[in-house]
């Protein structure tokens, strides 16, 4: 398939080597995570007057869904702010590359604890508290301070960016839907890489990645590290047609598939909750430790644990019945994980377009006065509008559901041997797909 | 051993593989948009009494024929609360204890959301209603349009294993 190599254009690629951009971006990301959790703790308790709540949660998540993970994979990752304290000390420095002396035991993870298990576990806990977390700018700012502290505690314990690599659940958001990116890195030709005995681009990775290795963009954080480190200027960065990681000869474990399926019910949850007209619903899951807040937990674990998982495994199964060669049920279920992919992402962005797309107008008011203390600091206007759903988002929401039935069916087929084989796959997409389509706009 | 070419630029795309994409879109674009005619029902006076305690409406869902006279009487539970209709700039406020009464024509079919418009408490911005007035086409569109996909994507990997690429 083709690829456009960013790294054959010389402008391109001085601004991927050099560490600066990059550095100036995360920099303005970090104190913009410093801030947040200050006005979360210190600004107004009305969620929607303060910069907390609506930049993390219609701001950032509406861009990471929209524009960062459907045009740049993990690009988020390249910027982000949270392991960057713990990497410095690592480092031994600001703009030190990996290796350098630093602080740290630099253990290695544990093998147990390995895979996507524990950020799927994270996203699960993201959706049994989310109505809190996401209206209380107090709760947001403890999160995030939690996060960056357990990042920075956990590098000075383990190597390299584990908490990225196994405890983030937006790291595991990132990394399942970037499979779908358009971008990639990998090696310009195997023989220099095999060829090359100090490996400084492995050395190099805070991720814990070997370039000639990859084959998928899952793990792979964009960092740029091993392009800087390369003394053969072997590493591209491509991009590439979306879903390029999707297809019948890539290798997919069975926590991908937990992980999908977790992101599946998190996406149906947040749309009852969010944007459903289920008012006991809603106050259930806001009233934490309450009876109906753990009906509520029941029944969004059975469905995340229980309901979807059955279905997905229902239709593994007799996917497998229809194939000639006799997989096991558990490689099956880590095959078609791919499926889960397209369909996720794509369900995922047409619920933030429900949800952000009404959500938008609190942006202004709360840049103008971000701690909620009536200031008006850049003359803006400063009461938010109630917000509508447009006929416009109402007909895109059921386009991007489309595609995502689209796009998952023809992942099912393309890797399946058989039309037969490929039809319990597709019914799985369908019925969610009718489930989301009944939400949003049913 | 160079891997997959990887050129700065790239080669020409074979655009007969997609060919089948036109009339695709093309029938896509008809599923959504095409108008449909809507079962006549006489239109009808209606009054829709509608409590709003924390975060939520009651009644929630309500559903009732393009044409109609619509009144609500919006009744408030516990604090200020509003009503606001999607696509309709109807809007209505009830203080504690109160009603508030306001009337609109249903002259737009299709389902509606309903918004409480006054800071109400942390899950103000979610305390939604839904309003669905005549059959709700965009979901039956949805349907066919999911169909469409299915179809669209046996389509596409056909193509790709005939090598017409």
């Amino acid at each position: 398939m083709t690829r456009l190599d960013l790294t054959r254009s010389p402008r391109a690629l001085a601004l991927l080597r050099s560490r600066w951009p990059q550095f100036l971006l995360r920099a303005i990301t970090l104190a913009g995570f410093i801030f947040t959790i200050l006005a979360g703790l210190m600004g107004s308790v009305v969620g929607s007057h303060n910069f907390a709540i609506i930049f993390v949660w219609i701001a950032w998540w509406t861009a990471l869904k929209l524009a960062f993970i459907p045009f740049g994979g993990r690009s988020w990752c390249s910027i982000c702010p949270i392991p960057m304290p713990g990497e410095w000390l690592q480092n031994g420095g600001i703009l030190q590359p990996r290796g350098s002396m630093g602080i740290g035991l630099g253990k290695r993870w544990p093998k147990v604890l390995r895979g996507t298990w524990i950020q799927a576990g994270g996203f699960l806990l993201i959706g049994l508290f989310g109505a809190l977390t996401l209206t209380s700018a107090k709760i947001t700012a403890i999160v995030l301070l939690f996060i960056l502290v357990l990042a920075l505690a956990l590098s000075l314990v383990f190597e390299r960016r584990s908490f990225c690599n196994y405890l983030c659940p937006i790291g595991g958001f990132s990394g399942l839907y970037a499979q779908a990116g358009p971008v990639e890195l990998r090696v310009k030709d195997t023989d220099i890489c095999a060829a090359h005995i100090e490996k400084t681009c492995y050395t190099a990775c805070p991720w814990g990645q070997y370039p000639l290795a990859l084959k998928s963009s899952a793990n792979c954080g964009l960092c740029m590290e091993c392009l800087r480190v390369c003394p053969s200027e072997n590493i591209a960065v491509n991009l590439r047609p979306w879903g390029s990681d999707l297809g019948p000869k890539t290798k997919h474990r069975i926590d991908e598939a937990f992980l999908g399926l977790v992101m599946l019910a998190s996406a149906l949850v947040d749309s009852a909750i969010f944007l459903g007209p289920w008012g006991q619903l809603k106050s259930a899951a806001y009233n934490i430790g309450s009876p109906d807040w753990f009906l509520f937990a029941g029944a969004f674990l059975i469905t995340a644990l229980g309901i979807l998982p059955g279905l997905y495994v229902g239709a593994t199964w007799a996917a497998n019945r229809f194939g000639s060669t006799n997989a096991s049920l558990r490689k099956s279920l880590a095959h078609y994980s791919q499926v889960l992919v397209p369909l996720g992402l794509m369900v995922w962005i047409a619920f933030t377009i429900s949800f952000a797309f009404v959500k938008f107008g609190y942006v202004l008011p709360v840049v103008t006065d971000p701690l909620g203390w009536g200031w008006n600091l850049l003359g803006l206007t400063k009461s938010a509008g109630v917000g509508e759903t447009t006929s416009f988002s109402l007909v895109l929401q059921v386009a991007m559901l489309t595609v995502g039935l689209f796009w998952s069916s023809r992942v099912a087929l393309r890797i399946s041997e058989t039309i037969r084989q490929a039809a319990p796959l597709i019914a799985f997409s369908s019925l969610f797909t009718m489930a989301m389509l009944w939400l949003l706009v049913g | 051993m160079p891997m997959e070419s990887l050129p700065y630029k790239t080669t020409p795309t074979n655009w007969k593989r997609w060919a089948w994409v036109i009339p695709y879109a093309g029938l896509a674009l008809l599923i959504l948009f095409i108008p449909l005619p809507l079962p006549f029902h006489a239109p009808q006076d209606r009054l829709l009494r509608i409590e709003a305690s924390s975060f939520q409406f009651t009644p929630g869902e309500i559903q009732i024929n393009p044409g109609d006279r619509v009144t609500i009487e919006l009744v408030s539970t516990d604090v200020v609360h509003g009503f606001s209709l999607d696509a309709y700039g109807f809007e209505l406020k009830a203080d504690p204890g109160q009603t508030a009464t306001g009337t609109f024509i249903a002259d737009q079919a299709g389902v509606f959301r309903f918004r409480c418009s006054v800071a109400c408490g942390n899950l103000h911005p979610f305390m939604i209603g839904k309003l669905q007035i005549g059959p709700n086409l965009l979901f039956f569109r949805g349907i066919a349009l999911g169909l469409l996909a299915i179809s669209a994507a046996l389509i596409s990997v056909r193509n790709v294993s005939r090598g017409t690429t």
